[in-house]
């Protein structure tokens, strides 16, 4: 059935390296858990068995930032946490990508105010906004998946 | 009011000068500055108020004579009573003796008033901030400092501030 058919006994399919280099990076992410507020109950709910993530191969949350490829930034970010967030997006491997989860984490919230970084794209580059206070764990799989959308649409010579 | 209380409250006000307030129910000795260490170790050796719960500070900018008002919370174990210590500190930058020697706990305390406040303590063993990072500039709790942080964005202002903001860089 399927790709067997068309194929026949070869056992061979053709395709593009960029393609498979993809298809393997958006299916084995593997988040680093950067909980810091009410967000991460809802990331805490995305990763459980009602929505279940590892549908989409991220059923490991890491706790070390050195196993990890994906940063989900789940909360306010203030700014003594801010250096310490840095450390550990630089001591995650390449290729990384980041999700900043929630209003606070996107653009300070709620809470203009002194002790808040306003927007966590003021210490890491971030590559999806999921908006919501807190957002559902519906919001952070969407999320995700546009991620994953825009990593299939990488080059290859990006990561260097 | 209390009569333990009232015993305690009668000696503080003929040795020490102090003005008793009572709103009720809660006891407050209005002291000078220079005579809030006094009272107090009095109050822990003499009364048994052998705990201290809270310190903290008020600023009631723009007024500047007094511009704070320093808030101890005693509390005494064995008679199961509360009583509050208030002094008043004139000036933008004022200073006032630590109260560490007689209760330890108010280490951290002071340095959480110093740090919000900019309220400097003499005799203290450890005088930095505690909750701000180390090279924090200014006293978040004081009623000059700046509320808002971010300028709000609205469509009018939206590329204006998207050219100021510092945004990452790899």
């Amino acid at each position: 059935m399927g790709i067997e058919q068309k194929t026949g006994n070869l056992g061979i399919v053709t395709t593009s390296l960029e393609q498979v280099v993809n298809w393997a990076r958006t299916n084995s992410m593997w988040p680093m858990l950067f909980g810091l507020a009410c967000c991460a109950i809802e990331m805490m709910a995305a990763q459980a068995s009602n929505y279940d993530m590892s549908r989409f191969g991220m059923e490991l949350m890491r706790a070390s930032p050195r196993q990890s490829d994906l940063m989900i930034v789940a909360g306010r970010v203030s700014r003594k946490m801010a250096p310490v967030l840095r450390k550990l997006y630089d001591q995650m491997p390449d290729p990384k990508w980041v999700i900043a989860m929630g209003d606070c984490a996107s653009c300070g919230g709620v809470f203009n105010n002194y002790a808040i970084v306003q927007g966590v794209d003021e210490v890491v580059p971030v590559d999806v906004y999921v908006a919501g206070c807190p957002p559902r764990p519906e919001g952070l799989i969407h999320g995700v998946m546009t991620l994953h959308e825009k990593v299939k649409k990488e080059k290859l010579g990006k990561w260097k | 009011m209390d009569e333990t209380l009232q015993i305690v409250a009668h000696a503080m006000q003929s040795r020490f000068g102090a003005e008793v307030l009572e709103t009720r129910g809660e006891v407050t000795l209005f002291l000078p500055p220079q005579r809030l260490i006094q009272a107090a170790k009095a109050l822990k050796e003499e009364f048994g108020f052998d705990m201290l719960m809270d310190l903290t500070a008020v600023d009631y900018w723009p007024q500047t004579k007094p511009r704070f008002h320093l808030v101890y919370q005693l509390y005494s174990f064995g008679k199961n009573l509360q009583l509050r210590l208030r002094t008043g500190l004139d000036g933008n930058a004022p200073t006032m003796d630590s109260i560490e020697t007689l209760y330890p706990n108010a280490n951290w305390f002071e340095r959480e008033v110093f740090d919000m406040f900019g309220i400097r303590f003499n005799g203290h063993s450890d005088m930095r901030r505690i909750i701000m990072p180390y090279d924090w500039q200014g006293h978040p709790l004081r009623k000059d400092y700046p509320l808002g942080y971010e300028e709000v964005e609205f469509t009018f202002n939206f590329d204006e501030i998207e050219r100021k903001k510092p945004y990452a860089k790899e």
